[in-house]
């Protein structure tokens, strides 16, 4: 039996999806075409549109469909950025980012100038307000993780937007982890204010909601000032120009709205069937230890410190039998980097390099998780054997 | 899997041969680049790319292990300081026996496998005294040199599926009749963490060049240069002396003194060596019967075995060739052999010159 434990990478595709996709294939028409093929291309289109809206909590204008979550992410930092009041040169950047928001930054910083304006978090990987709040007077733009993807960690979304707000600062939040886990409502986050100050831009993703891959959204609020970074036939308000995936937007709207219809019961059960694999790891790896927020995390998430194990052998052996799992999300050329979110929870090195991320989702059942429980010790004990060569590096 | 030809069918082979193989390419670079540049090097994303895709081909499971630290420490570095210490190391097999057949095996027979099977060309032979290391059947490419550094305990756990077929071209062809898209991909040569090929320039970052004297072997100063680890033993070219010669013969590098940073040159006989020793030494399985024995010794990759004498004494390996061969350098690795089989190895620390200096 094999057993898929990472959802967080990507989760199945749900069959309303599925079904959305091939219907919307069956209309022939470029949705920026006048005749009446364009029209009904363009029909599906803005369904799609407004069906997103409705879950996302915003104006069907102001959704940009992209090809996913990082280029949502670059469209709302870099858009933001460019279009920033000349007297400001800084961007307000949590620890423990993802790298899609965390690496344009980086280039903002090098290429562009940036100041970047570092905010901790704290053992159990939440931003400090306050901590948040000190650094965004004059910045250009801030970013924000709404569910940290590997620790698992719920911000207070509505917290930081409300004191973006206050500072007029511009904030992108990155619900990419958090679309279908936890409520996701931009007005709400953003309140009724209509400044370019606030929430300001949003990003989330098709498939990790039980979408197909290559589609994402950005929501860029009404009273946001943002570049494009892709030019050309001034599609979707000219911020993102190209012809529109008609099928991925419909199949994106399909799932997104499966997955909130659903979202609480299944967030309960996932939730249980999570406690039940902490508690069961907990059982035969009394060394191991929960990481993130104990209570306030995303329901699927267990990312758990194995000390003495490095995770990417631990990942090797699991994989050999038959349970795949993650050491976090980043990875060059399929070697596992040490994890920053894990160090800006301020654990060291070693520890940094002795995770698993387990993430239930919709298909995820108790057999899944009593499979994983019945392989973990043997695994556990094969690495720690291998880790425990004194001359061993990593 | 390097991502080249040789251990793509080797990989495919030891399928063939029906046993549960899963394919491990070595990350031996954090900062490896993108793209493949000619015949250099084997970290780059594209060649693990490669190496992945012949994993695809043969159904196995692929994994990227990690080894950068270990090469680093154990062959970067390890390089550096042998030049540094007027020494020529070769990297090669200095990979093999701290990574590929020392961390990579250990790792692999602690998470349950039986051996590390790779695409090298090299024999392994059964014998009632144990398992014996040969050279390959196609000699041309035989690599038995560079495997010359494993011990018996390492040989128990290798396997080298394509030993014993006769040419590389074969292996190729094979390669293409599998299907596997590496099967004219060009063989990997120079050291793969110098990408450009520019091992002076690179040495000169890490070494440090700084400007010295090139002096004959009476100590009489001939000439200037800008950094004594870019010469060699044996080298000719580049010496730059302002001062010919008495017989206006050319000059060779006989020696590099890093302490006084002093390149020593002389006459090409001055070159030819009658005896080298070294401590540092290994037997690829039985060790030889008495201190005293026959042998053919190796000293570079690509050079001819030179009928020899070996002897053992107080922990010094010695060995005398019949004729004295040319430009051998500390640093270098003797490996000695039995016909095919290889006996063993040692690390050159000391040679003594077949002819006198001259008054």
């Amino acid at each position: 039996m094999r057993v898929y434990l990472d959802h967080a990478a990507t989760t199945p595709l749900r069959p309303e999806a599925r079904e959305a996709w091939l219907a919307a294939h069956d209309v022939l028409g470029n949705p920026s075409s006048i005749h009446g093929a364009g029209q009904a291309a363009r029909r599906v289109l803005e369904n799609a549109r407004e069906q997103l809206a409705a879950v996302l909590g915003c104006q069907p204008i102001e959704i940009v469909f992209t090809s996913g979550g990082t280029e949502a992410a670059n469209l709302a930092l870099k858009g933001l950025w460019w279009s920033r009041p000349s007297a400001t040169d800084a961007v307000v950047l949590p620890e423990g980012e993802h790298h899609a928001t965390l690496d344009v930054v980086g280039w903002l910083a090098t290429a562009e100038g940036a100041a970047v304006r570092s905010v901790p978090l704290d053992a159990l990987g939440r931003i400090d307000p306050g901590a948040f709040a000190r650094e965004l007077p004059g910045a250009a733009v801030a970013t924000a993780l709404v569910a940290n993807n590997e620790v698992g960690t719920l911000q207070d979304a509505a917290r930081l937007a409300e004191l973006a707000s206050d500072a007029a600062v511009p904030l992108h939040l990155d619900a990419v982890s958090a679309l279908g886990q936890v409520a996701v409502d931009f007005a709400a986050w953003r309140g009724g204010g209509t400044g370019t100050g606030g929430l300001a831009a949003m990003s989330v993703s098709a498939h990790k909601v039980g979408g197909p891959v290559g589609v994402g959204a950005a929501v860029i609020s009404r009273h946001a000032r943002v570049t494009p970074l892709v030019h050309g036939g001034g599609q979707q308000r000219s911020l993102r120009a190209g012809t529109q995936d008609v099928a991925g937007a419909a199949a994106f709207a399909a799932a997104a709205t499966a997955a909130e219809a659903e979202r609480e019961t299944e967030s309960r059960r996932v939730s249980r069937l999570r406690d039940r694999l902490v508690d069961g790891i907990r059982t035969r790896v009394p060394a191991a230890r929960l990481l993130g927020d104990p209570t306030d995390r995303l329901p699927g998430n267990a990312h758990v410190l194995f000390p003495d194990a490095a995770g990417e052998t631990l990942l090797f052996l699991l994989d050999m039998a038959g349970i795949a799992v993650s050491t976090g999300s980043a990875c060059q050329a399929g070697v596992a980097e040490p994890s920053h979110v894990v160090l800006a929870l301020g654990l060291d090195d070693r520890a940094a390099r002795s995770v698993l991320r387990f993430t239930l989702g919709r298909t995820s059942t108790d057999a899944d998780v009593a499979a994983a429980l019945d392989r973990l010790p043997e695994a556990y004990a094969r690495a720690v054997a291998s880790g425990a060569r004194p001359d061993r590096s990593s | 899997m390097s991502g080249g030809v040789d251990s793509a069918v080797a990989a495919a082979r030891a399928v063939d041969a029906g046993h549960d193989v899963v394919g491990v390419h070595l990350a031996l670079s954090r900062a490896g680049g993108t793209l493949r540049a000619g015949s250099r090097g084997c970290c780059t994303i594209e060649d693990a790319m490669d190496a992945r895709r012949a994993a695809d081909k043969l159904g196995m499971p692929f994994y990227v292990w990690d080894f950068s630290e270990r090469f680093r420490d154990d062959v970067i570095d390890d390089f550096v300081a042998e030049y540094r210490a007027g020494r020529t190391p070769n990297p090669c097999m200095r990979c093999n026996e701290r990574i590929k057949f020392a961390a990579l095996l250990e790792r692999a027979l602690e998470l349950g496998f039986d051996a590390v099977c790779t695409g090298h060309y090299a024999t392994l032979v059964e014998t009632p005294e144990g398992r014996e290391l040969h050279r390959a059947s196609d000699n041309a490419k035989d690599q038995s040199y560079v495997l010359g550094v494993l011990t018996a305990e390492q040989l128990a756990h290798t396997y080298f599926p394509l030993g014993s077929t006769p040419s590389k071209a074969l292996v190729r062809a094979e390669a293409e009749q599998r299907g596997l898209t590496v099967a004219h991909k060009p063989d990997s040569h120079d050291i793969c963490f110098i990408p450009d090929g520019d091992t002076r320039g690179w040495l000169a970052e890490r070494v440090g060049a700084e400007q010295g004297e090139i002096v004959d072997r009476t100590g009489a100063v001939v000439g200037r240069h800008e950094g004594a680890h870019a010469f060699t033993v044996g080298q000719r070219r580049g010496l730059q002396l302002g001062v010919p010669a008495p017989d206006g013969k050319p000059r060779f590098v006989l020696e590099v003194r890093p302490v006084s940073n002093t390149v020593v040159v002389g006459p090409k006989e001055a070159l030819a060596c009658a005896e080298i020793a070294g401590e540092k030494f290994t037997w690829a399985g039985r060790p030889p019967a008495s201190d005293t024995f026959a042998c053919d010794v190796q000293i570079r990759a690509h050079a001819d075995p030179v009928p020899a004498s070996a002897t053992l004494s107080d922990g010094v390996l010695t060995v005398r060739p019949e004729a004295p061969f040319d430009g051998v350098a500390p640093g270098q690795t003797a490996v000695l052999y039995d016909g095919t089989r290889v006996i063993g190895q040692f690390t050159i620390d000391r040679t003594v010159s077949a002819v006198p200096v001259e008054a």
